[in-house]
């Protein structure tokens, strides 16, 4: 890890965010059963689900009703992207949620991608 | 997975996610942007970092110890029924820059905004995308009372590459941040025809793709 961070001394400061206490939410799950990425796109899938989940789990339901990005639902959460990331991983296991992964734009002769963003963003002005 | 085309067989009702990246040094107006194009109120998503600064996607070992995050603004802006944009703000610190490996990856390019008082702030974001072969444009954030100077002079100071597109705008107008966008986009294509990345941009400006991205505001 080539990140180089003061360690003589607490390193905490104004930037960098609240301190929080992630382990509760999760259920003491430790990391994602799944892959999410900060732009996977989740949406409820109405199916009832068998599993108990606790509030912050029906919170992450409540915000997908359409698709909706992992990154959005953290934000709404006001909880870590990992363990959003854990939360929806459990909806998913649960059937509760579909995911779909991002698009990686690693084609760079996808003209025809580029030219729809580019419509896209025309219509805003 | 080279290429991910679950964007044609993927049934609907997902769209297409993409993102750009907006970029630049301390303070240099990049939740203002994010924040002004984005059709939903400003967010932002957190990461976890461990005590050594890294980002965590496991908890292992924090259970017990507080830990802290950083936090990235977050935008949307949804294009059409099948494409949805989303923008990320990156940490300002320096320090927090392992976190834009993660981000980079996929994105389809990035805005890094620059401030004519402290050009020299954006220097590291223009490198990091330059070594990355992301495309990028440079969008002079004009504060009040900072000296005009033309996207020209703005180039040299930095000594950017001619192909790159120097754009003016204001961060806190939404139409800004959009034609910002829509020259970033236009910068993208036109380093399409030549293969991957932005490297073999300049030699492609004979391949007829008008560079109109490159005006002078
Ligand atoms: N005059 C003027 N002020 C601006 C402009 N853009 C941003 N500001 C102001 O500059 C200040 C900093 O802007 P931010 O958007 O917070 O900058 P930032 O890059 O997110 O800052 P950090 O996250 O701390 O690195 C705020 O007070 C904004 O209101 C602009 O285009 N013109
Ligand atoms: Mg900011």
């Amino acid at each position: 890890m080539s990140v180089t961070v003061p360690m003589d001394g607490p390193w905490l400061d104004e930037a960098a965010g609240r301190l929080i206490r992630p382990y509760t939410v999760s259920g003491g799950r430790t990391r994602p059963t799944a892959e999410l990425d900060l732009m996977s796109l989740v949406m409820a899938t109405g199916a009832a689900s068998q599993m108990y989940f606790g509030p912050e789990h029906s919170e992450a339901l409540g915000l997908c009703q359409g698709p909706t990005s992992v990154a959005e639902i953290a934000g709404h959460l006001r909880l870590p992207a990992v363990v959003t990331k854990i939360l929806l991983s459990d909806l998913m296991d649960s059937g509760a949620v579909t995911v779909r992964p991002p698009h990686n734009f690693d084609n760079p002769s996808d003209c025809s991608l580029l030219e729809a963003v580019l419509d896209g963003l025309r219509r805003q002005l | 997975m080279a290429y991910d085309d679950s964007s044609d067989s993927f049934p609907t009702p997902f769209p297409t996610a993409l993102k750009v990246l907006v970029a630049g040094g301390f303070g240099v107006g990049k939740t203002t942007f994010v924040g002004s194009v984005s059709e939903i109120a400003p967010l932002s998503t957190e990461e976890l970092l461990t005590q050594v600064g890294a980002e965590t996607d496991d908890l292992t070992g924090v259970e017990l110890k507080t830990s802290t995050t950083v936090a990235m603004d977050f935008g949307r802006i949804t294009l059409d029924e099948r494409h949805v944009l989303y923008l990320f703000g990156t940490p300002g610190q320096e320090r927090f820059w392992f976190m834009w490996d993660e981000l980079c990856r996929g994105a389809l390019g990035a805005i890094v905004l620059a401030d004519t008082r402290r050009l020299e702030n954006s220097f590291s974001a223009v490198d990091f995308f330059e070594q990355r072969g992301i495309g990028f444009v440079v969008a002079v954030n004009e504060f009040d009372g900072s000296f005009r100077y033309d996207p020209e002079e703005v180039r040299a100071a930095i000594d950017l590459r001619p192909d790159v597109p120097v754009v003016i705008c204001d961060a806190r107008i939404a139409s800004s941040g959009i034609q910002t966008l829509v020259t970033l986009v236009q910068h993208l294509l036109t380093a399409v025809p030549g293969g991957p990345g932005q490297d073999d941009a300049v030699v492609q400006r004979d391949d007829g793709v008008p560079l109109d991205g490159q005006v002078s505001l």
